[in-house]
């Protein structure tokens, strides 16, 4: 085992912080805060795939909030047909599935988009990741049995043998696992051989070429597995709401995921975390003080852009590792 | 002794400006074969449709007596090129230790592994840290790349065109920028590698490539006028009209 860096610490308290507070919010009665978490959970998932190629990859994707309304619709749509019928072979509520399909619909979609998307560099790649995320959102506003844009109700949860999404508590705790499970594995990929030539590519394309790097394989694989990921959060997102519609994969979303990012210190493991925390609190808080809640929000995030390199963990951690 | 590398009539032009006309060159191997011209000779241009980053409008480059003027520069690496940049081009983010062990990564097996630690490889580890010895900078392995003054940064080019293990090395003006003591430094440590490895070098510090080069070619306006010895430029008329005599 390597050496526990100040950066994991963060990290480490962090999730566990996220470990006690919440369930003990909801045993005094507050489910108010429980549902705040269990949100902000998942989305610090959406975000830690992000992380991957935006931080660590240097790979500004602004569409990113497709794969989660992607893998929110791969437990919606099964659902759907469960309870109304048509299409057979993918109308159930078992979980495995509809994580299964959100996952291989959402690394699919990453894999195709990211053949095209990453022949482009700066701010054409940011263009065109929106793009294809517009599409998706366009494509799904015009499917009219899916609810169009009104959305789609979802009835029933996903279901897993042993535990219950239905409670709270569960839900909460298999999104906390899963965000663990999802920084384990950013942080295993980062420090791998895969890793060390994605940061590389990150620094410096040319040399990463010249060193007999095929930069362009990387990065596609590297987006594929932060679509998978996201498209994970997604169909938790989906169990959260049991209400889905394309507003979800509007660009504004994907905006504020690379808010997050940014926020709580990009190429870092606690910074997608503390940045999805900061959001969604601080938007609860500000929006339940004043219904002008937008301006004060904007402001604190333009000094946060402007004035704290390495986001809240540079700030935290005193230095920018990796 | 055959030749390494061969390009003929390699042609390249960025709008109106001929920045690579009808050029010739051919390395031999293991020889350090200099190229000097003019600010704006075509020099980098040169070295970038050799080393793949960039392709020449026409002509062709062999190595090996293999074509390989449309391959792409990370398929050229493996069959043994490298190259050092002008512009001093590492990944400034990373560690000094992690730039080399990259170097030595692309030689050992593919890099699509996404679990074991890569800086727990000590084949790596141990290897990077031996090309930095080399190099004089064993003792700032583990500083950040963009905390090491600039003449150390060229040498951190050296040493991982060296970790490349590459039978060809493009090095493209390794000394500019160097002070005079960090110049004497960078010339032994060329003559150091000179004989085991074909190196391409080009270079205005003229006291440096005629202390060192096997070979020069003079390169005027994309055109090499001339090549020889360091004793046939010298007293070659053409070259000294073109260039040296304005120096």
């Amino acid at each position: 085992m390597e050496r526990i860096s100040r950066q994991d610490w963060i990290a480490i308290i962090v999730l566990a912080l996220l470990a006690v507070l919440p369930p003990l919010f909801l045993s005094m009665g507050q489910s108010f805060w429980m549902d705040l978490a269990t949100r902000l959970v998942i989305l610090a998932i959406a975000a830690s795939s992000l992380n991957l190629v935006l931080g660590y990859g240097g790979l500004v994707s602004f569409g990113h909030a497709a794969f989660v309304g992607l893998g929110a619709y791969a437990v919606g749509i099964p659902a759907h047909h469960w309870l109304y019928g048509g299409m057979d072979p993918i109308a159930t509520t078992n979980g495995f599935v509809q994580i299964g399909l959100a996952v291989g619909v959402c690394a699919l979609f990453a894999l195709v988009t990211g053949l095209i998307c990453l022949r482009t560099r700066g701010v054409y790649f940011i263009m065109i990741t929106m793009a294809f995320a517009q599409m998706v959102y366009y494509g799904i506003v015009s499917i009219e049995e899916y609810g169009g844009d009104d959305g789609l109700v979802i009835d029933s949860r996903s279901e897993f043998p042993g535990i219950s999404l239905d409670d709270p508590l569960q839900l909460y705790l298999l999104a906390w696992a899963s965000l663990v499970v999802v920084v384990v594995l950013v942080r295993m990929i980062v420090n791998s051989r895969f890793g060390m030539v994605l940061k590389g590519g990150k620094g410096n394309e040319q040399r990463m070429a010249t060193l007999g790097f095929n930069i362009y394989a990387y990065r596609l694989v590297a987006y594929v597995i932060s679509g998978a990921i996201c498209g994970y959060a997604g169909a938790l997102l989906g169990n959260f709401t049991t209400f889905i519609s394309p507003e979800m994969m509007d660009w504004g979303r994907s905006g504020e995921l690379m808010f997050m990012v940014i926020l709580g210190g990009a190429a870092t493991l606690a910074g997608p975390i503390l940045g999805a925390t900061v959001f969604i609190v601080l938007e609860e808080a500000l929006s339940s003080w004043t219904v002008y809640w937008h301006l004060p929000f904007g402001l604190f995030l333009i000094l946060v852009v402007l004035y704290v390199r390495g986001g809240l963990t540079g700030l935290l951690s005193g230095k920018k590792e990796d | 002794m055959g030749d390494i590398l061969r390009a003929e009539g390699l042609n390249k032009s960025f709008g109106g400006i001929k920045a690579t006309d009808d050029l010739h060159l051919a390395v031999a191997t293991n020889e350090l074969h200099a190229i000097i011209g003019p600010n704006g000779a075509g020099k980098t241009t040169l070295i970038g449709q050799l080393s793949g980053l960039q392709y020449p409008d026409t002509g062709t480059i062999y190595y090996k007596d293999r074509d390989i003027t449309r391959l792409p520069a990370h398929r050229r690496a493996p069959l043994g090129i490298a190259r050092s940049f002008q512009i001093t081009s590492l990944v400034m983010e990373m560690s000094v230790i992690d730039n080399i062990a990259l170097a030595l990564q692309a030689k050992s097996g593919h890099s699509f592994r996404f679990f074991r630690p890569a800086r727990s490889e000590k084949a790596l580890r141990d290897g990077a840290m031996a090309l930095l010895e080399r190099v004089g900078l064993g003792a700032k392995a583990h500083m950040p790349t963009v905390a090491l003054s600039h003449g150390e940064h060229r040498n951190m080019e050296i040493a991982i065109a060296l970790g490349a293990q590459a039978e060809l090395m493009l090095l493209d003006e390794p000394m500019a920028g160097l002070g005079a003591e960090e110049s004497l430094q960078m010339v032994e440590l060329l003559q150091s590698i000179k004989g085991q490895h074909s190196i391409l070098l080009i270079e205005h510090d003229m006291d440096a490539v005629f202390a060192l080069a096997d070979r020069i070619s003079v390169l005027v306006y994309g055109h090499i006028i001339a090549t020889g010895t360091p004793d046939e430029i010298r007293s070659n008329e053409a070259v000294q009209h073109a260039y040296l005599g304005e120096e």
